[in-house]
């Protein structure tokens, strides 16, 4: 399958270690890990599949790779977007200079659904507004890095990243030994400093630290007990949660216990049912005014989407420009604006080539990609379109890169994506490594983990 | 923490010990099965087997007349019935994943595996020679839990309220059980004293693995009277009523320190232990072994009501 011409040279190795274990061994390690995995209980829950409802995220033994100047760049590309971002949430909440110097359309960002009106004129700590911040990556040659999307709300899969991390190191140790791999251990660790370092205004002493979920039926809970359980937190559910004055308390079997900084893993909407939807369970009423009062840093901050938001991302090397005077070390993927005339008019020609994308859409759901879809997909999907153009973007179909990959009992390439996890308090941090997608049929692009895509563990390789 | 969280572990180990009594009702209703019978036929135990598990009701509506295949599907597999082994089990897997952080990853693997395995058991095809596997596998999963809580869990509040789940559900199966006895000998007072007497309560003694600690607390011949005293009164055996309510109390005075505060439950729990152990065996027998025992379980029922004001 692979000519030693066409493999790079850090999988070299690794490719050797694979083809010199008898495939027997491999095939016992590949169901090893899966029943790790199972053991432990990462696992995702899929929605209306009741069949098994605990599903597992296929995962790849075979690590993908970046030498320590590969991962340089996208490091200060990933820190760089970070904290562009976070000037424009600052700004587009505060004074709204970009918009008044006219490089991002108002209506965008003011009438966008997830701008968050009870956000405006509030400062939050540090003036941080997406304290964990997960970008989409991928590859499409030797030096060329798009960014596909940035993800402030509530990016996940760290859990991923750090367990793949585990079971790779227990599974085959002296692998390690051979390479120098830059740990992320320390993940969890970081995330808690970050979050102490953004405490809000009315705490006094050691800021208490919670995590905030929707409760086990959510698809990502094993990460939310994960990340609390790392870093020594309690993991709370709205019911646990009651405002009094402009404070926040947890309740507990010694009575009430002061919160001062939420990590939450809940979207906007269903936070605080008295400002947002009146019928959510998953919130707690008054948690907004005790935001705003300065009783609780919410992480990330209330508003943080529309920063991520799929048309807002268009204008992200812009506000790099504006904000900081620099140029983007990465670029994003070159994309099409529907609302635009010219723009849709070039989309509806070629619908069959490109990745047209709803612009609120998440998760590989609202997508069509061209070249894999039949004729009646993309009828159906151009009829969307033309009905709610601005709903839409479309990017080209990249050659993304692709990365060895043990399906069938042997090594295939396969295409992947990156999602590295970039933390933002008093300092910024961007973990060496991050979350590998990939896309399990052969030359399917689409790699999430709803849509059957599997995950690997990422090396970033030391000097 | 959390007042849910306390809740939950409690639940957890109220489920793994309900299941373990399933478990072993399901044995003791095999063991009677393979006997000659008390006179009314075997029908009459398989019925008394599902009262003490508090399942008449629902397998009646499901299958109508008592069939020994049939209720042994709807003690152990049957998620309609609340209290069969797989509805235990999921549950606390269920509510152990609800408290994924306050369990160990010990307690958790031990948990998760039993429900991997448990959703492997329903797929295979039943058949009654299976049934003392079933019940085997279920008392060495639940012990394996327990095992991992005991060497694993930090010793603070979670791991009382662990424990007071244990004792307060196992203080009610013990009872349970023992109210088989009154079920089954109901029809002929007669045979008090008989070889059948004998066997049953050697069987009693045996679904609750407990049959050579007795041989060994007490020697010489078995008589009701020494094995009721052996599983109500003996403190030595770790499954008699005043076994369960001395831990539980102790947990209760754990609890009481660490959060400076007396509780309406940990007081109910004294009183009946005090009374309990107040009392002989013969005064048991004279104001009848089924009223005892109905009485305390419903005293039982009461302190975990009470658990909730107390604590949750």
């Amino acid at each position: 399958m692979f000519d030693n011409e066409e493999v790079r040279e850090p999988y070299r190795q690794v490719i050797d270690w694979v083809h010199s274990m008898p495939a027997d061994l491999v095939a016992m390690k590949h169901s090893e890990a899966e029943k790790l995995f199972r053991r432990i209980g990462i696992t995702f829950v899929t929605y209306g599949n009741n069949d098994d409802a605990e599903r597992l995220i296929p995962f790849d033994m075979v690590p993908r790779i970046l030498t320590a100047r590969e991962w340089r760049k996208i490091e200060s590309g990933v820190r760089q977007r970070a904290r562009a971002l976070n000037s424009f949430l600052l700004d587009v909440y505060g004074k709204g200079e970009i918009v008044r110097a006219g490089k991002i359309p108002a209506s965008l960002v003011y009438k966008n659904p997830a701008y968050e009106h009870e956000a405006v004129g509030f400062q939050p700590p540090q003036g941080i507004f997406g304290h964990i911040i997960g970008t989409d990556i991928v590859r499409t040659g030797a030096d060329e890095f798009f960014v596909l999307e940035d993800n402030c709300r509530t990016p996940s899969g760290v859990s991923y990243m750090l367990e793949n991390r585990e079971i790779m190191m227990r599974m085959f140790p002296n692998l390690f030994q051979k390479n120098r791999v830059a740990p992320i251990e320390d993940y969890p660790e970081i995330l808690r400093r970050t979050l102490l370092s953004v405490a809000p205004a009315k705490c006094d002493g050691e800021p208490k630290i919670a995590v905030l979920t929707p409760g086990a039926m959510n698809s990502a809970y094993y990460e939310h007990s994960f990340l609390a359980d790392m870093m020594g937190v309690e993991l709370v559910e709205g019911q646990d949660l009651f405002v009094e004055g402009d404070l926040v308390y947890m309740r507990t079997i010694r009575g009430p216990e002061r919160v001062d900084v939420l990590y939450r893993r809940v979207d906007d909407d269903f936070i605080d049912p008295l400002c947002f939807r009146s019928d959510s369970m998953l919130g707690v009423p008054g948690l907004m005014n005790a935001y705003r009062a300065g009783g609780i840093t919410i992480c990330s901050a209330p508003g943080v989407g529309v920063a991520d938001d799929k048309a807002i991302y268009t204008y992200v090397p812009e506000m790099i420009r504006f904000y900081l005077g620099e140029e983007p070390v990465l670029n994003n993927v070159p994309t099409y604006r529907c609302s635009q005339e010219e723009d849709l008019k070039y989309v509806l020609d070629r619908v069959e080539e490109l990745v047209v994308k709803r612009v609120h859409g998440s998760g590989g759901y609202g997508m069509l990609v061209g070249p894999t879809s039949t004729k009646q997909q993309i009828e159906r999907f151009t009829e969307e379109l033309k009905a709610e153009p601005e709903d839409f973007i479309a990017q080209p179909t990249l050659a993304l890169s692709t990365t060895p990959t043990y399906v069938e009992q042997q090594l295939v390439p396969r295409h992947v994506d990156l999602r590295p996890f970039c933390l933002v308090g008093k300092s910024t941090y961007v973990c060496p490594g991050g979350l590998t997608r990939v896309a399990m049929k052969e030359g399917s692009l689409v790699v999430n983990s709803s849509q059957g895509g599997g995950v690997k563990d990422t090396w970033v390789l030391v000097e | 923490m959390l007042s849910r969280t306390a809740q939950n572990l409690f639940w957890i180990s109220r489920y793994m010990e309900r299941a373990e009594l399933t478990a072993r009702l399901l044995e003791v209703g095999y063991r009677i099965a393979l006997m000659p019978s008390a006179g009314t036929g075997y029908q009459n135990e398989w019925s008394s087997i599902l009262s003490v598990s508090g399942a008449d009701i629902g397998y009646k509506k499901k299958y109508g007349p008592p069939k020994q295949e049939h209720i042994e599907h709807y003690l152990f597999h049957d998620l309609d019935n609340p209290n069969s082994v797989a509805s235990c089990v999921s549950k606390a897997r269920e509510n152990s994943r609800a408290v994924r952080t306050a369990l160990t990853t010990q307690v958790w693997d031990a948990m998760n595996t039993g429900y991997q395995e448990l959703k492997q058991l329903a797929k295979e095809r039943y058949n009654t020679a299976n049934l003392p596997a079933l019940c085997d596998w279920t008392k060495s999963r639940v012990s394996l839990i327990r095992g991992a809580i005991e060497s694993t869990q930090l010793q603070d509040e979670g791991y009382d309220f662990l424990n007071l789940g244990y004792f307060i559900e196992r203080a009610d199966n013990t009872a349970r059980l023992l109210d088989i006895k009154y079920y089954v000998l109901l029809p002929t007072p007669a045979a008090v004293g008989s070889e059948v007497d004998h066997y049953q309560w050697s069987t009693l003694l045996r679904a609750m693995s407990a049959y050579r600690a007795f041989r060994w607390a007490y020697g010489g011949l078995q008589t009701p009277h020494k094995v009721a005293h052996f599983l109500i009164l003996n403190v030595a055996c770790p499954r008699s009523l005043l076994h369960c309510l001395d831990r539980a109390t102790r947990h209760f005075d754990r609890l009481e320190h660490m959060l400076q505060r007396q509780s309406e439950a940990q007081q109910m729990v004294a009183k009946l232990k005090n009374n309990t152990g107040a009392m002989e065996v013969d005064e048991i027998f004279q104001q009848g072994l089924h009223e005892f025992l109905t009485h305390f379980v419903a005293e039982i029922a009461a302190i975990g009501e009470s658990m909730r004001a107390s604590y949750f």
